[in-house]
């Protein structure tokens, strides 16, 4: 396995209390596959990319148990040194807001070259090459090398973003949310830019979205993420065609689709609960229309209801036969 | 009965570099009960439009009418009245609430200023909406930082059905908000349209949500009115190119489905004292020479669908 990430557990501790952002999540990436993990605001999904990169800010953060496997190599028994190789070299990653994620009192050209000289010991006058490269890469002319971020738009921001996170041809690619500060037609851009690159840079990536239609276009497996957890897993065709959680179907029942009338949405009532005080059991319970009395007192664990399709909800396996 | 109709609406901003056509001759009614989906990308000028057919920006020209009635320069205790009929929800729901006044404090206020009833009265009052938008007793003494940002919208919801209003507009009332809470609070205003007759203007960029929700729908390229018709006819007919780039650019939840994509080069230009000539020629692939020596007139090409394109009646 290329890349595995298993047991990762994340908290945050404030004021005495402690938010258990990520928990005991598994996933694994293999080589030139692109995974979607989707999930609501507060679901953990930008606290396992930043443990990912063990970037979790501590304090208040901390990684409480886990290991994250680059080829068998634990990330986070690392050196600092050795993170440092790995971190925008091997593993990078696109944040989700273009706008705060370049500094706006250096050349675009100068930040996007500084990568590249820190990571693969070029020369100043390599790495401007290279640099110039990349921008042309993404659709930006080279002669915009000297330009400021404020100059450019946000579109054109986070191709920029993008081609920093490709300078130094990373093998995994972390993207969050890299589409949803823009606008559709600048999305159908870039996401078909992230495709091209993904083939011919053969990278892997970790697609980080709530948007069930980008995942839709661009990945191969999508994991469900409630509360810290991965609640659901599976191929593209195993959610889309047989979403089996009881919130997977819910979510996609709150998706206005663009091909269907329906007159009214299916919401999901209530909220996701407080991560500093996490429901027994199973933590969608609450809020779900399929529960039964164990999912109250039990936590439910990972049902195998196809091939590699994943669920962990009382309603199959063990449970099943209670029902 | 039209509850309002605008007839070449035009707002312009003046910038140091020249003249800004945030909206430039836009017309359309709005029935009774109804709602109007405005669609465009950043920059386009919806939310210029929705704040100046309800006269919180003044317009440059153009006339408005509100249930018949020219409010286009309404002043005085005309246009007070005006403003108690026709209200907004934000999209921003954490930065359009005050955070220094509770929840019913922020839902009584358009009532205290309209003096809409005694304090007793308006308590009431308070007390209906908070339960009409579903918002729990148990909040009223809340302040904005203390509820999620589905809870601080109903706020905005409640606070703009104060005045029993006839026309909401919302822009981007569910941008702010996740799927799962943006359906509960769509599904809201749909039941409180029904049950109040109220018209909307619905500023999104948010196709699958427009077409969800509206009854027409406006499309917007740089305060130019691209395309307007009926929002199935819009979806089955889309007759501009800028229409068409625009669908086709929405990622389908159907994995099954896939349509053949029209990526848009570029990015949107300038409104700056734009040329006479299409607005969208510089990224159309059917632009001809006219497109870039004349600006099109905006033409009804079937019942009641307009659109705005010197190639529209050709088969592209």
């Amino acid at each position: 396995m290329f890349f595995e990430i298993k047991d990762l557990s994340i908290h945050y501790s404030t004021g005495g209390n402690t938010f258990k952002a990520v928990n005991h999540i598994d996933l694994s990436v293999e080589k030139g596959q692109t995974i979607g993990l989707v999930g609501e605001t507060g679901a953990g999904k930008t606290s396992t990319a930043l443990g990912i990169m063990n970037l979790v800010p501590n304090p208040p953060g901390r990684i409480v148990s886990g290991e994250i496997l680059l080829e068998g190599k634990d990330i986070l028994k690392m050196s600092k040194i050795e993170t440092r190789r790995v971190r925008g070299n091997r593993i990078s990653m696109i944040f989700q807001d273009p706008m705060t994620s370049l500094n706006p009192t250096i050349t675009v050209g100068e930040q996007l070259s500084e990568v590249i000289r820190v990571h693969q010991k070029a020369s100043k006058i390599e790495a401007t090459l290279k640099a110039k490269e990349m921008l042309e890469t993404v659709g930006i002319s080279g002669d915009r090398y000297g330009e400021y971020p404020h100059q450019f738009s946000g579109g054109m921001k986070q191709r920029v973003v993008i081609s920093m996170a490709l300078a130094c041809n990373p093998e995994l690619l972390i993207a969050d949310e890299p589409t949803t500060a823009l606008d559709v037609t600048i999305q159908a851009q870039v996401l078909e830019l992230m495709k091209k690159l993904k083939n011919d840079f053969d990278a892997s990536m970790l697609m980080i979205t709530h948007d069930l239609g980008v995942v839709a276009e661009i990945c191969d497996s999508v994991a469900i993420m409630y509360a810290g957890e991965i609640i659901e897993f599976g191929s593209l065709e195993d959610i889309f065609d047989s979403p089996s959680h009881p919130y997977t179907v819910l979510l996609f029942g709150c998706v206005p689709d663009i091909d269907s009338d329906v007159k009214r949405l299916t919401p999901i009532e209530g909220l996701m609960p407080d991560p500093s005080r996490l429901p027994e059991g199973c933590h969608f319970y609450p809020r779900c229309p399929k529960r039964i009395p164990i999912c109250a007192g039990e936590a439910p664990v990972n049902v195998e209801i196809g091939d590699g399709h994943k669920v962990k909800c009382f309603l199959f396996g063990k449970g099943a036969a209670l029902n | 009965m039209n509850t309002l109709e605008v007839r070449n609406l035009k707002k312009y901003f003046k910038t140091p570099r020249g003249m800004l056509h945030a909206v430039d001759n836009v017309s359309f009614t709005i029935q009774e009960g109804k709602t109007l989906g405005v669609v465009g990308e950043s920059g386009c000028g919806k939310s210029t439009l929705g704040r100046t057919v309800i006269r919180l920006l003044e317009k440059t020209d153009g006339e408005i009418f509100f249930e018949g009635q020219n409010v286009s320069d309404a002043k005085g205790k005309k246009l007070k009245a005006l403003r108690g009929n026709t209200q907004m929800i934000f999209q921003d729901p954490f930065s359009s609430l005050n955070p220094r006044m509770t929840v019913s404090q922020t839902i009584a206020e358009p009532m205290r200023i309209y003096k809409r009833g005694g304090r007793k009265e308006i308590v009431e009052r308070v007390r209906e909406l908070m339960e009409t938008v579903g918002l729990s007793q148990r909040f009223q003494d809340s302040y904005p930082h203390e509820l999620d940002g589905g809870r601080r919208q109903r706020i905005g919801v409640a606070r703009a059905l104060a005045l029993n209003p006839k026309l909401i507009v919302c822009d981007e009332p569910v941008s702010a908000l996740d799927v799962s809470i943006q359906a509960q609070i769509i599904n809201l205003m749909q039941n409180l349209q029904e049950q109040r007759n109220l018209a909307y203007i619905f500023i999104t960029h948010d196709l699958s949500v427009v077409r969800h929700i509206s009854d027409e729908i406006l499309v917007m390229y740089l305060g130019v009115e691209a395309e307007r018709c009926p929002a199935k006819e819009l979806f089955k007919n889309p007759a501009h190119p800028y229409t068409r780039a625009l669908l086709s650019a929405i990622p389908r939840v159907n994995i099954h489905k896939k349509t053949e994509r029209v990526i848009l080069e570029g990015e949107i230009t300038s409104p700056i004292d734009p040329p006479d000539a299409c607005r969208f020629a510089a990224r159309c692939q059917y632009a001809l020479d006219i497109c870039r020596r004349r600006e099109p007139a905006l033409t009804e090409i079937g019942e009641n669908h307009f659109a705005a394109c010197h190639r529209v009646g050709e088969a592209l």
